[in-house]
């Protein structure tokens, strides 16, 4: 935390003083109001660097050979190389990093999937046309997304292990939709709001069904905010670790635990493991860029716009 | 709905407000109609109950037997012997207090940084959108990795980043021998908090971002024009507008942290007094095998977390009242 406020206090006097308004056909007000924000936009960018630095260094060690990242001092400069991937995919004497990318795809994309077929219907019924004490039914929701996850893993491990489902790729993809059911539920529940109730009457006065609606009127108009709902339900999933230790061995590990455990099969590995955080890392990250405002309204449950 | 969900929190009674203003429950059309209007939302509540709620109650009979796995002919009856066992338990109580150490510290911390960083960002500059991708960027690293990241790359006594930076300063100035900390050993806790707060503050900023994005300008110009300074357009303005926003923010964020697994699992593995109540649970089943006494503390902790998540609903109720409102 030491490194987050350091340069707060160190950039920002230095930086002001370096920015003289240089434009006299202002008042002298209106020239300091620019040179202060040219100084709090120098210090945000600062900050931002600063903050981000963990995260850059990383990126920059996984282009490094092992010997230059395990230097102290640090070394900023090193000559750059892709061994670090082209081992990490090559399976340089571990193991495959594919199959466990494999199942984290599938867990997260089926998942979601399932996520999104229940849920739109549910949110239909709890916003467009509330059913008797709908408040109560969302409460309920919410309340089971507050409940320890690790207090029902037990009975969970056990009947997954009479029935044969441990290490099997699709029970990851049950639990995952029920974790993510109840965020989805909200949020679809706060966008569906926002669809107007006179072209579902339209739709429903010509005889359309229930999936008729929900596919072809409600869907279309709420498509940003499913969309939002999936992202996030992706993500959630992409990095859930305690399920995936505990329920899956070798042929069902998801990404987050082949990284667990790629530390300790590995000597001289802190350039190796940087590559593999950063491939694990890649599909959320440019998920995430790719949507920041959606990431927003998903993760305030819809309450955010 | 008559299945067993003891182990949801009780709705909260300040419930009847919205139900007035709710339509009336329309004309006797009869109770197909009802079942019609209900009938969407059935397959997302039987999935629910069956996937979250039905192991509860089968953890709720567990934690009545004495049960190990690796012994498991000796399984019997004791009835309430492992919730004495988990009461007494030092390391069990211990946990309980990291957990709530280690929530409130990384709730609160980067609340306040999240808010800095919001009220930064909310200024107008060049690259703004460029600065807003490098805060985020730490939240959409997946949670392993971020840990792996600190553990390893940072944390390192010998050539972490953290030690390799403060030996490369100390040695502007011509100090050698700059003390290197081994940073998990020393301050385990703090450690963790470190690398989570790193990892939850983006989160707070967006929030209080969009709060501070939909302050009513107008009011806030006329304030202006009234003569008010910063300062007291941020205390008297800003920051009332932003209380939904904060206790969002609190609220979700310790919905997440109380549950935290991946950072305490993978940069302390629970060692040095770190182990929070889900390391504590998953180390009691998965590596000690005592079944009955895992779900008597699961079910300690269910009870627990039905006391604050009342308690936490009733802010979220209060939250989505104006939304409840308008239905």
């Amino acid at each position: 935390m030491s490194t987050l406020s350091a340069p707060k206090t160190a950039g920002a006097p230095g930086k002001a003083s370096t920015s003289p308004g240089a434009h006299d056909t202002y008042g002298p007000a209106a020239r300091r109001a620019k040179r202060r924000s040219t100084a709090l936009g120098l210090l945000a960018w600062v900050v931002g660097v600063v903050f981000c630095f963990p995260a850059l260094w990383m990126f920059l060690t996984s282009l490094h050979s092992e010997a230059d990242a395990a230097t102290n001092p640090p070394s900023l400069t090193a000559p750059l190389t892709f061994d670090n991937y082209s081992n990490f995919f090559g399976a340089d004497g571990g193991a495959s990093p594919w199959p466990p990318l494999i199942n984290s795809v599938t867990a997260s994309l089926f998942s979601t999937l399932f996520v999104l077929v229940l849920a739109l219907p549910a949110a239909y019924a709890l916003s467009i046309k509330p059913v008797r004490k709908w408040t109560d039914v969302m409460f309920f929701f919410l309340s089971t997304k507050m409940l320890p996850v690790v207090a029902g893993l037990l009975p969970v491990y056990l009947f997954a292990k009479n029935i044969g489902m441990l290490d099997n790729i699709w029970l990851l993809v049950i639990l995952y939709t029920s974790m993510n059911l109840p965020i989805a539920v909200w949020m679809m529940q706060s966008f569906l709001a926002d669809v107007p109730v006179s072209i579902i009457e339209a739709a429903q006065v010509d005889g359309a069904r229930l999936h008729t609606v929900l596919i072809r009127v409600v869907a279309p108009v709420a498509a940003p905010g499913i969309a939002a709902t999936a992202l996030i339900c992706f993500i959630f999933s992409w990095n859930e670790l305690l399920f995936a230790r505990v329920l899956t061995g070798v042929t069902a590990q998801t990404a987050p635990v082949f990284l667990t455990g790629f530390v300790t099969s590995q000597g001289l590995f802190l350039a190796q493991l940087c590559a593999a955080s950063v491939v694990v890392s890649l599909p959320v990250l440019a998920a995430g860029f790719a949507a920041q405002d959606k990431l927003v309204q998903g993760l305030s449950l819809g309450a955010v716009k | 709905m008559s299945t067993s969900v003891s182990a949801a929190p009780p709705a909260p009674p300040d419930q009847s407000p919205p139900a007035k203003s709710r339509p009336p429950a329309g004309p006797r059309s009869g109770k197909a109609r009802a079942w019609g209007t209900r009938a969407p939302l059935l397959p997302a509540l039987v999935f629910l109950i069956a996937v979250t709620q039905l192991p509860f109650v089968a953890t709720l009979f567990i934690s009545l037997f004495d049960w190990n796995s690796l012994n498991p002919d000796a399984r019997s009856f004791s009835g309430l012997e492992n919730y004495g066992s988990v009461f007494s338990d030092a390391d069990l109580r211990d946990s309980v207090f990291t957990t709530m150490l280690l929530t409130a510290t990384v709730v609160i911390v980067s609340v306040v940084l999240g808010l800095l960083l919001a009220l930064l960002l909310n200024q107008r500059f060049a690259g703004r959108g460029l600065v807003r991708t490098l805060l985020i960027t730490p939240f959409l690293l997946v949670p392993v990795s971020a840990a792996l990241l600190w553990k390893h790359v940072l944390y390192n006594p010998e050539y972490g980043l953290l030690n390799g930076g403060w030996a490369w300063f100390t040695g502007l100035f011509g100090v050698e021998n700059a003390s290197q900390p081994d940073w998990i050993s020393d301050m385990p806790l703090l450690a963790v908090e470190a690398s989570l707060v790193w990892q939850w503050t983006p989160f707070m900023m967006l929030i209080l971002l969009a709060g501070l994005q939909s302050r009513p300008l107008d009011m806030m110009e006329a304030a202006r024009l009234d003569g008010a300074n910063a300062w007291q357009m941020f205390a008297f303005l800003t920051l009332p507008h932003l209380r939904r926003y904060l206790e969002l923010g609190v609220l979700l964020g310790s919905i997440y942290i109380v549950q935290n697994f991946d950072a305490v699992f993978t940069i302390t593995a629970g060692g040095l007094g770190t182990a929070n109540l889900p390391y504590t649970i998953y180390q009691t089943f998965y590596q000690a095998h005592e079944y009955g006494l895992a779900s008597a503390a699961g079910v300690v902790v269910v009870i627990g977390t039905i006391v604050i998540a009342t308690f936490a609903l009733r802010v979220v109720s209060s939250l989505f009242s104006e939304e409840a409102r308008r239905a």
